[in-house]
């Protein structure tokens, strides 16, 4: 799709923009001290906190990617919501309070309490980095995503505006503007997100054979086997003529067919009724040998002879042949579309020598089953008969249950508040915004999903268009927070980076104790650093999914924090020996797994699944047991000899 | 962590959350069908017990704010009790 950039939007964003940097300028002076810069002098008021926790935590991947999951595959993007709220409660009876008790600016304080050992502050200080980097990836992957449709800039402009924005943020008042800066953004991401929620049920559903530019896709049929050969001509509508099929095409559903009048070869997806054989018209991208590309067989473009992608998502039936409904309720749209049928655009990628094919078809769905699990290639193993199909399931929503309490920038949002009872009461909060947003999730995306105005090619893009569906403010609105969105959490990440770079690696390989002025100093430059290393990731990282990459970032906390800090507050006999293999352990074992698994064979590496060397992508189900197994060892055979003895 | 007011009644909320989070994953993994069952107002049991899983973890989060007391203690021997 070619988007129109929206001057609202832009105007909006860089209202924002403006609104946060002066925020963090006025606030600079209060972040002069290490215990200002990192904590905000543990002066956050425990509701601000609370939200800012939704702020820091609701990412690109929450709301673009579950949304647009949702939005494209049906219920499965809401396993990640009911994962992520459910880590929460980790965080609240296990960490929060403990975190605040033992710890002081980084993750590793809190590990390294009882044992003040450089070889914890240094180990948590990388887990502290890589975790961190693992998840700046896909934020400013997202920023990127989304910089180009909507204000029309590459994806690298977008990248480095957020990228210098954010560093700014950080730079000029560490943990105080970004905690004030994550505030503003919570609130305004569940605010209009519940707008949106309101709108699209106010909205209710309609059927349609197209998307919101108001192009009808065609149905032809039903045909004869015999009729359906090379070069035979079909007078629909004017005269088009079967292409012949190369081997390449010859091996999948579709047809090429010309159309005499403009010369274009469109894509039709074969389906076998009872009453015969249909063509149902596809959308394709062509990347041609010669290097052009081709929309539905036309060069892209808006112009006469060309051609852009049709937005899509509608629903092709209705319960007892309604062809609209009301405003409905919030059961009724569920009930809704479980007696509808819905209109899904799978794809397929056909590579017939040099050129490559795109093609993105209809698949009619019954409402009932986009609103079960287990729909989306990644979850399909829930079905599978295979143990270690469902392993992987299972794998995933263990890490995002254990990692969220293992993830350092949320973590070190429990220095900024005075004490524990602050820290629970914060805590509480952040779970009553974020599981709001995310009962919201399901509607926004189901939303999404029905809006006419899906972007085949961009599921990240669901949220902000289905906005525009609704009305040109709210897209303003909801594209302006998407920004914010990645603002709020990159700030976060920058911080605890900083925080682990100079507080728990500088910090203890200098020969003198940094003074508090040259420990704000380093942290700044190592927030330019960090901040540096994500534009340039960024860019790198362009075509990676956003949702995939948060994943591993879970699995890694969870494998290597969780374990550590969890014994340490239960089993008195963790000694640090334990703590620091565990941590190493936990962290080599899931990264390993990561980069040895078929979803990175298949997305990062290129190869075929069937060379993937373990057995299913998601770690946390053998890495995280391996962590506490880890300690557990480590520390019996270390334990102290007057121990020992007695 | 489990000998003070607040550590009991955080590990008794946390495992009954536990047990529910459990009971959706093991429904997913052995009993998949039984999800797209729908027991009330037309809606499924995916959606019920997700909805459930959020709405049981604000409930027992506000439960746990109401139960605890003020100041909270700890059997971790830190040495830093109450650091701000």
């Amino acid at each position: 799709m070619i988007y129109e950039p929206s001057v609202l939007a832009v105007v909006v964003f860089f209202g924002f923009v403006g609104v946060t940097l002066g925020l963090s300028f006025w606030l600079g002076g209060k972040a002069k001290s290490s215990a200002g810069y990192f904590a905000a002098h543990g002066q956050i008021p425990w509701f601000v906190n609370g939200v800012a926790f939704a702020g820091d935590y609701l990412s690109a991947a929450s709301f673009l990617g579950i949304c647009g999951m949702i939005a494209f595959y049906g219920y499965d993007g809401f396993l990640y919501s009911i994962g992520y709220l459910a880590g929460w409660i980790v965080a609240l009876f296990i960490v929060a309070e403990p975190m605040k008790r033992l710890g002081k600016f980084t993750f590793a304080d809190a590990l390294n309490t009882r044992f003040d050992s450089p070889g914890i502050q240094v180990v948590a200080g990388i887990s502290t980095l890589v975790v961190s980097i693992f998840y700046l990836i896909p934020q400013m992957v997202g920023a990127g995503a989304l910089v180009t449709p909507l204000l029309g800039f590459d994806h690298w402009v977008g990248v480095v505006i957020v990228g210098a924005t954010v560093i700014l943020i950080v730079v000029t008042a560490g943990m105080v503007s970004t905690t004030w800066v994550q505030f503003l953004k919570g609130s305004l991401l569940v605010f209009f997100s519940a707008i949106l929620t309101i709108m699209l049920l106010y909205r209710g559903f309609t059927v349609d054979d197209g998307g919101k530019d108001g192009h009808a896709f065609r149905t032809w049929g039903p045909f004869e086997q015999s009729q359906l050969v090379d070069n035979s001509t079909l007078n629909q509508n004017g005269s088009w003529t079967i292409v012949e099929q190369s081997p390449a095409w010859k091996e999948t559903d579709f047809l090429r067919i010309k159309e005499e009048a403009s010369g274009a070869i469109t894509v039709w997806h074969r389906v076998e009724k009872e009453d015969g054989l249909y063509l149902v018209e596809a959308q394709s991208i062509t990347d041609a040998a010669d290097g052009r590309t081709l929309i539905n067989g036309l060069p892209k473009g808006k112009g006469e002879g060309e051609a852009v992608l049709h937005p899509v998502g509608y629903l092709s039936e209705l319960p007892d042949g309604e062809k609209s409904t009301e405003g409905v309720g919030p059961l009724e749209f569920f009930s809704t579309l479980q007696k509808s049928k819905v209109i899904l655009w799978p794809k397929q990628i056909v590579r017939d020598g040099d050129e490559v094919t795109t093609v993105y078809y209809q698949k009619e769905t019954d409402g009932s089953q986009v609103l079960r699990p287990g729909e989306h290639p990644r979850f399909k193993g829930i079905r599978s008969d295979n143990l270690i199909d469902k392993l992987n399931f299972l794998s995933l929503m263990l890490a995002l249950f254990c990692g969220t309490a293992s993830l350092p920038h949320i973590l070190i949002r429990y220095y900024t508040v005075k004490d524990e009872v602050a820290a629970r009461k914060s805590t509480i909060v952040g779970i009553a915004s974020i599981g709001f947003f995310y009962v919201l999730s399901l509607y926004i995306g189901l939303g999404a999903m029905t809006s006419g105005a899906l972007d085949v090619t961009n599921s990240n893009m669901a949220a902000p268009l289905l906005a525009r569906s609704i009305a040109e403010w709210l897209f303003a609105a909801i594209s302006a927070i998407a920004f914010t969105t990645v603002l709020g959490t990159v700030s976060g990440l920058i911080l605890a980076s900083a925080g682990a770079v100079t507080h728990d690696l500088v910090g203890r390989f200098v020969s003198t104790p940094l003074t508090d002025s040259a420990q704000v100093r380093l942290a700044k430059l190592s927030s330019v650093g960090v901040g540096v290393i994500a534009i340039v990731l960024g860019i790198v990282f362009e075509k990676m999914n956003v949702s995939y990459l948060v994943g591993w970032a879970f699995s890694v906390a969870a494998s290597a924090n969780l374990p550590s800090l969890v014994m340490l507050l239960f089993w008195k006999r963790t000694t640090k020996e334990g703590v620091i293999t565990a941590l190493m352990v936990g962290m080599i074992s899931s990264l390993g797994w990561i980069l040895l698994s078929e979803d990175t064979y298949t997305q990062v590496y290129g190869l075929s699944a069937q060379e993937a060397l373990v057995p299913f992508s998601q770690p946390g189900i053998v890495t995280i047991p391996l962590g506490f197994l880890t300690l557990i060892l480590v520390s019996l055979i270390t334990q102290p000899k007057a121990k020992v003895e007695k | 962590m489990l000998s003070t007011h607040n550590g009991r009644i955080a590990m008794t909320l946390f495992v009954i959350y536990l047990i529910f989070y459990s009971g959706f994953m093991l429904i997913n993994i052995f009993t998949p069908q039984w999800m797209e069952w729908t027991p009330l107002a037309g809606v499924n049991l995916a959606i019920w017990y997700g909805f459930g899983l959020i709405g049981l973890a604000i409930f027992l989060a506000f439960l746990y704010g109401s139960l605890c007391r003020p100041a909270s203690s700890t059997s971790v021997d830190n040495g830093k009790e109450g650091q701000a």
